[in-house]
């Protein structure tokens, strides 16, 4: 299959009558790694979720690779090969870990097996038969990852993935996103740990108040360090 | 009194607990998935019923065909009005889904009755399942054992669909988490009409089943439903094992009420429910939310 | 999935009461005066106790937002005792009235305490399932007389002076409650009570944290919406002079629910024009030899896929745009 490429141009959202996102604009080229960053409540999150079509109401356009996708349903986005990591893990309760796994529908037989999985997370073997909401913070984020290598998807939606957890758990997370470049898939990062995204990322876009207001290609982001710095409010 | 009649008033609770649990499984399956209070639950069993009788007289398909067909037949028109009407409610507020099934009961019901009256019609038992075994204290007719063992087969049989199965799993995220189970490429929409289908189905299912014992006519559902809610809040709404226990139990309860207390016996499932409500206000195997 | 899915639909909104209409009030009381001299009264009469039970039912649903679906055994069980007060104790029907409306209320206490920690569909199919267990009970007890109801209810002298036979003492006297519970009804509704429950609707987390104790108002209103419940089905009684199980059964809680809807909910003057129309159309509709029941569910479906605010509230919203 194909890498998919992705561009926003323009973007509103809405949560009933709140205007989130104010046009925002940008490009994520096949098989790179693009992370947003952007203070709490910059509009990051939903801009995900607009891609995945899970807000409402939206204007603008979004295309993956070339198709439109801006009035299209979760599951037609998703069928095109978008994966889809939500930040608060999306682990469901009714579902034991095995079921986690396989619930994504695959759209080919690229993406790997169960048993691959399992290698890669061997906590997630040792917990399969739990109910899923019973896994720590830090083994249902392996499972939310864990969740989308399986579907054979090729642009990658991920959000936070490393947040609140330890630096071996972070370290374990990195190897599956490294893993997920290294087979040339399109990543799309939220992340507020600037230190593990910097290492991976082609470019940052930063966020503010509903708005792309700045693009730091890789090889300026040690030159603007402190802009960034700044930007972050760190 | 006599263990011929005790026996007798169990196997009567049994069997209408057969027709509770179905109907209660169903309601429940709709209820967790949709968010809608199906109260058109007991006309859809009037319409597995009156299925099988059309079959009959219309197209002189025998029971075995309406035992096939009815439930289908419900499930079919279950579906048409979910994509048709039911689905628009999805967005409002809940209580509109419970009025708009309530007024598609009403007109349902009120056209049944229009063209066949209130009087019931007589579903004849089929030749294979005529007589019975006379088991020494009792004497229990082949149709009532095979009702029950029908209805167990079906609600076991949903059951294990629903925990065991990949459509299972899939309805239960659709249950849990709808717009993450689309983002997953799950068509949820369609699972909804298919869920509705299945809910409805099973209670055409009950419909053709009471059509032997019960004789068919418009109105046979209109108070089943109200009982079936009290069971349902009873097991706890979202419940399907509850659903079927509770329903289960709750009829063989209410055939012994009638033993000793013949007074009370439609009383007593509602009673239950008061008291259940006062000292586990979730129902005895739901979740408290 | 669509990107221009208006959100303003989905709860159902009560909008403000305007307490200053004084003119329209002059002129629903002119109506009512001259209704008798155009409208058979007795009929008339029977269309004010259904109006009164309907704005009864949504002083619950306007207010708190809370859907009883069990608002019949309210009505009924004062149909009942009021009837039994008037035939069997020759009470006057002053006396009968309060008795039942007193009936009806403590009914709305039980029934309200087992049910108001319930929330949205959870209290609908609660009340309704008690209700249920009230019409079962309607056919158990005694003195309801099971299938035949109360029959031939007399209607003996109204503050011992008027023969309530006469349809114009009947009628006035039937208008005479419409129009005290109606002024309860605006009243209860534009006080600081009927404020608080609405802030509780829109925000109930937000009021409990300010230390009140949101379940305490439900009930009131509960038992409040079902105590002039019962004042509208005692009133009932001596009008048609009949109680029965029909009084009781959860289609006349359905019947009301519909006259709330149809006419607007959460709008004071709705439930009155919803009552008019479906009494009406019961009425009308009995001889046309059409199914009265299906037609009934037909404006049921029309009116929530259509026009859900209802006529007295889509006219509102209308008004409001402009
Ligand atoms: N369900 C919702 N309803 C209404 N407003 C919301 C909702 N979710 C988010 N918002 C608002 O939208 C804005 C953007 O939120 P979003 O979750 O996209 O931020 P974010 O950049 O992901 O923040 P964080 O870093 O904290 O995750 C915020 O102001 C937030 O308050
Ligand atoms: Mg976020």
């Amino acid at each position: 299959m194909a890498e998919l490429s992705l561009s926003i141009s323009d973007l509103h959202a809405f949560y009933g009558d709140s205007h989130v996102l104010h046009g925002v604009t940008l490009d994520v080229p096949a098989g790179e790694v693009v992370t947003i960053v952007g203070r709490n409540g910059a509009g990051k999150t939903t801009t995900l979720r607009s891609i995945m079509g899970m807000i409402e109401k939206r204007t603008g356009s979004i295309t993956i690779s070339g198709q439109n996708v801006i009035a299209s349903p979760p599951e037609k986005i998703a069928r095109l090969g978008v994966a889809y990591v939500p930040e608060e893990r999306g682990i469901y309760a009714t579902l034991d870990v095995t079921e986690n796994l396989m619930l994504p529908r695959k759209v080919n037989d690229s993406g790997m097996t169960l048993e691959k999985i399992y290698e890669l997370f061997p906590n997630l073997h040792a917990r399969r038969n739990s109910q899923g909401t019973r896994l720590s913070g830090g083994e249902q984020q392996m499972l939310a990852i864990g969740r989308v290598l399986r579907t054979g998807a090729s642009l990658f939606l991920l959000d936070e993935p490393t947040e609140g957890l330890a630096p071996v758990i972070v370290q374990q997370i990195g190897k599956a996103i490294e893993l997920m470049k290294a087979q040339g898939h399109t990543i799309l990062l939220v992340e507020q740990n600037f230190r593990f995204a910097a290492k991976i990322t082609d470019r940052h876009y930063v966020m503010e108040r509903g708005r792309v207001i700045d693009m730091i290609p890789r090889a300026d982001v040690e030159k603007r360090a402190g802009q960034i710095q700044q930007y972050l409010g760190i | 009194m006599s263990t011929q009649v005790l026996f007798g008033q169990l196997l009567v609770g049994l069997i209408n607990g057969s027709f509770y649990a179905l109907l209660a499984l169903g309601f429940a399956i709709i209820f967790g998935l949709l968010g809608i209070i199906n109260i058109a639950q007991g006309t859809f069993y009037m319409i597995g019923a009156f299925g099988g009788w059309m079959l009959l007289n219309y197209f002189g398909l025998g029971y075995w065909w309406g035992l096939l067909l009815a439930p289908l037949i419900a499930g079919i028109v279950g579906m048409a009005l979910e994509k048709t009407l039911i689905s628009r409610m999805y967005k409002l507020d809940h209580i509109y889904g419970l009025l708009l099934t309530y007024g598609l009961m009403m007109f349902i019901m009120g056209t049944f009755i229009y063209f066949f009256q209130t009087a019931p019609r007589p579903y004849p038992v089929p030749p294979e399942l005529q007589g019975g075994y006379n088991l020494g204290f009792m004497f229990l007719p082949k149709y009532r054992a095979w009702v029950v063992l029908v209805s167990l087969t079906f609600c076991l049989g949903t059951w294990f669909v629903i925990e065991k199965t990949s459509v299972g799993r899939n309805l239960r995220a659709a249950t849990e988490n709808p717009m993450l189970t689309r983002a997953f490429g799950i068509n949820v929409p369609a699972l909804l009409t298919f869920g509705f289908g299945i809910g409805v189905a099973l209670a055409g299912l009950g419909g053709v089943l009471a059509g032997p014992i019960y004789s068919v006519s418009p109105i046979m559902g209109g108070d089943l439903v109200i009982v079936v809610f009290a069971i349902v809040v009873v097991g706890g709404m979202q419940s399907i094992l509850g659903a079927v226990i509770t329903g289960l139990s709750l009829g063989v309860l209410e055939g012994l009420t009638k033993v000793f207390y013949a007074q009370g016996a439609n009383m007593v499932i509602f009673v239950i429910m008061f008291i259940v409500l006062m000292v586990k206000p979730a129902g005895l195997f739901g979740q408290e939310k | 999935m669509t990107t221009s899915t208006s959100t303003t639909d989905t709860k159902i909104s009560a909008p403000p009461v305007r307490g200053t209409d004084y003119a329209w009030y002059a002129a629903g009381l002119l109506v009512l005066l001259i209704v008798p001299f155009f409208i058979y009264p007795l009929f008339a009469a029977k269309v004010l106790c259904y109006c009164l039970f309907a704005c009864a039912f949504n002083l619950l649903l306007g207010t708190s937002g809370l859907l009883s679906f069990g608002h019949a055994a309210f009505f009924g069980s004062a149909a009942y005792i009021c009837g039994h007060a008037l035939k069997e104790w020759g009470l006057p029907f002053e006396l009968a009235a309060i008795l039942g409306t007193l009936t009806a209320a403590s009914l709305g206490l039980v029934v309200g305490v087992v049910s108001i920690r319930r929330q949205g569909l959870y209290f609908a199919m609660v009340t309704l399932a008690l209700a249920q267990m009230i019409y079962f009970m309607a056919f158990q007890m005694p003195f309801t007389h099971a299938e035949d109801g109360l029959t031939a209810v007399p209607r003996g002298k109204i503050l011992g002076l008027f023969d309530l036979n006469n349809l114009y003492v009947l009628y006035y006297t039937a208008a005479a409650v419409f129009v005290i519970g109606y002024a309860l009804i605006v009243r209860i509704t534009n006080s600081t009570f009927g404020q608080v429950l609405k802030a509780i609707r829109e925000n109930q987390p937000r009021m409990i944290s300010l230390g009140y104790s949101v379940n305490n108002y439900k009930l009131v209103v509960f038992i409040l919406s079902a105590a002039l419940s019962g004042l509208a089905g005692a009133t009932k009684t001596m009008v048609v002079q009949l109680a029965s199980t029909v009084d009781v059964h959860w289609a006349t809680s359905g019947d009301v629910t519909l006259m709330a809807l149809l006419g607007g909910v959460g709008t004071l003057f709705g439930p009155v024009v919803g009552g008019v129309i479906v009494e009406s159309l019961q009425f009308y509709l009995a001889d046309s030899g059409l199914p009265i029941q299906a037609v009934i569910g037909a404006i049921f479906v029309v009116c929530i896929l259509l026009f859900r605010h209802g006529i007295i509230g889509e006219y509102q919203r209308l008004r409001g745009k402009h």
